[in-house]
């Protein structure tokens, strides 16, 4: 009976914090979805209100068909060069430090100052990217200011932000690689590409497959990068999800409609987030 | 150990040479660029094609982004936040994974599966109520609307758990007979023990709240509680090119000197969090 007083008492404090910050807004962030908030009464009960607002606004489809293509277009190349890097990078026995250092230095710089670095690279005129294209004689690019390249161009940023985790990771799993298969491979005559397809592969796919997930959940959520670069622009061309609950909520103070649209965000991310943990517990096991 | 080529030939140096070159032009020099920029005024940073090292070195740019933008104030808010957010997470999670791993209550197995349930919550789907509670509480403009959220973290609560998992019985056992409490078996023996762990729970908490964006934005609605995040955003449109770029160099020197000082930690870290070949 004492063991479990005291260690209740060693659990009190994240039992708190667990219950004011997690559990219950969950809770209240469903309630919300029903309700009209305003600060001065108690809240009304709408209905579906909240919901019905949001699928009238012509918005709410521009900002999840922004979203998906954000999210493909960040798995294309979010997923596949980081594991590519990875597998060159596995191959090479020089100068290893330094690569994985440089790899993940940009993991290391807050988001903010990622934004407003690349947001001076992509100016049209005087911008880095631009200057080097006009200078090689290629033609130059909008970058953010045309709603055709304003999403790759946030793609371009957040990849190369945070590509540094994934490809060390992708690293390590590529180190438990057993060699004779590779060996076996060889007496096979087989080539490079034969050997990634069915060695490299399928002998990493636990990982692959998870940060697969992982990087979904994350990508849907975007905010910092078109928040701060383009703020939705051009033309709505960058309006995400989570900015558009950003809106409802801080703009507009309509913190009804917008858990309504978390609620709807979080029943998508659910799925992804469940498959995560089912992969993670039996690649723990 | 035997990998996808065996290469020695040109082939693998010209691998190598070329991985080279595109990793530092990748990596390095758009961090070059910036660091450079900062010491060019304006007037050249406008101009094309760009100059590549400075016509006219400004380093007053600096200092004078230090005055113009009052960073001083907002480091030591970051500071404050980040370092609070440690040291309340670690308070929070390192005697409840104790609890749950050493000590076994009674439905200790339901609390972790509760803890664990909010992992599959995206972070920013209980942005709102969340909000709303911290505005109940009044915790905006407080560092501690930061600091209690952010100490709500499942995954480190599980990570330190699954260490203190391993550490053998028996040694607690001889604590125990000892005469050392649950509090001093904690302190004396499981912490020391934990060091590795606690070290990259430890800098990834502080690296995660020096980066963090959108909280700090909804909790510090007054600029003079903003961290260097927010304050730099709210800066950009209105900050001469060179100062504002001075101002981001200087804002990234903490995390990459830490980086730096950590690699290890960090690195052998990252493959931490529960993922495995």
């Amino acid at each position: 009976m004492r063991r479990h007083v005291t260690a209740y008492g060693f659990l009190s404090a994240a039992l708190v914090v667990f219950a004011v910050f997690s559990w219950y807004p969950i809770v209240r962030g469903v309630v919300l979805s029903f309700q009209q908030v305003n600060f001065v009464t108690s809240p009304d009960w709408v209905g579906w209100e909240n919901f019905e607002r949001l699928f009238a606004d012509p918005l709410f489809g521009v900002a999840w068909r922004n979203t998906l293509y954000f999210t493909l277009l960040a798995l294309v190349l979010g997923f596949g060069v980081p594991f590519l890097t990875a597998v060159v990078l596995n191959e090479l026995r020089h100068a290893k430090g330094y690569f994985r250092l440089l790899v993940y230095l940009p993991v290391m710089l807050p988001p903010v100052v990622t934004a407003l670095l690349w947001k001076w690279f992509y100016d049209p005129g005087p911008g880095l990217f631009n200057s080097v294209l006009r200078g090689l004689g290629l033609p130059t690019s909008q970058w953010l200011d045309s709603a055709d390249t304003s999403m790759i161009s946030l793609v371009l940023v957040i990849t190369w932000a945070n590509m540094g985790s994934a490809t060390l990771i992708y690293l390590a799993a590529l180190q438990t690689i057993p060699g004779e298969l590779y060996e076996a491979a060889d007496l096979d005559g087989a080539g490079i590409v034969k050997k990634v397809w069915h060695i490299t592969i399928p002998q990493t796919k636990f990982v692959i497959l998870m940060l697969l997930l992982l990087q979904v959940v994350a990508t849907m959520q975007v905010f910092t990068e078109p928040f701060i670069m383009t703020g939705g622009g051009p033309e709505e061309s960058t309006v995400t999800v989570l900015l558009l609950l950003y809106r409802y909520a801080f703009y507009y103070n309509d913190f009804g409609t917008a858990s309504a649209l978390s609620l709807i965000l979080f029943a998508v991310l659910g799925v992804f987030s469940f498959l995560y943990l089912k992969i993670t517990k039996k690649a723990d096991a | 150990m035997r990998t996808l080529t065996r290469g020695t030939g040109p082939a693998y140096w010209i691998v190598l040479i070329g991985t080279l070159v595109l990793f530092t032009a990748a990596f390095l020099l758009p961090l070059v660029w910036v660091l450079l920029g900062a010491f060019k005024p304006p007037a050249e940073l406008a101009q094309q094609p760009p100059t590549i090292l400075p016509r006219t070195w400004e380093p007053g740019a600096y200092v004078d982004a230090w005055n113009y933008m009052d960073l001083g104030r907002f480091f030591l808010n970051t500071f404050v936040v980040a370092i609070g957010a440690w040291a309340v997470q670690m308070a929070v999670i390192v005697p409840a994974a104790y609890a749950l791993s050493k000590l076994r209550p009674i439905f200790g197995n339901v609390v972790m599966g509760l803890m664990l349930a909010t992992l599959m919550l995206p972070s920013t789907a209980i942005l709102v109520p969340v909000y709303l509670t911290l505005t109940d509480l009044d915790l905006l403009n407080n560092p501690a609307g930061i600091w209690l959220p952010a100490a709500a973290n499942a995954l480190n609560v599980y990570l330190l758990k699954r260490f203190f998992d391993q550490i053998p019985e028996e040694l607690l056992e001889a604590a125990r007979i000892d005469g050392a409490g649950t509090w001093t078996t904690l302190v004396r023996i499981v912490l020391p023990i934990s060091r590795p762990i606690l070290a990259v729970v430890s800098i990834f908490a502080v690296v995660a709240a020096w980066k963090d964006f959108i909280w700090p934005l909804l909790v510090f609605p007054d600029p003079a509680k903003q961290t260097l995040s927010v304050a730099l955003q709210r800066f950009a449109p209105d900050t001469p090119i060179n100062l504002l770029l001075a101002g981001l160099v200087l804002a990234s020197l903490p995390m990459v000197a830490l980086f730096l000082a950590f690699q290890r930690h960090i690195l052998a870290g990252l493959t931490a969090g529960g993922v495995k070949g």
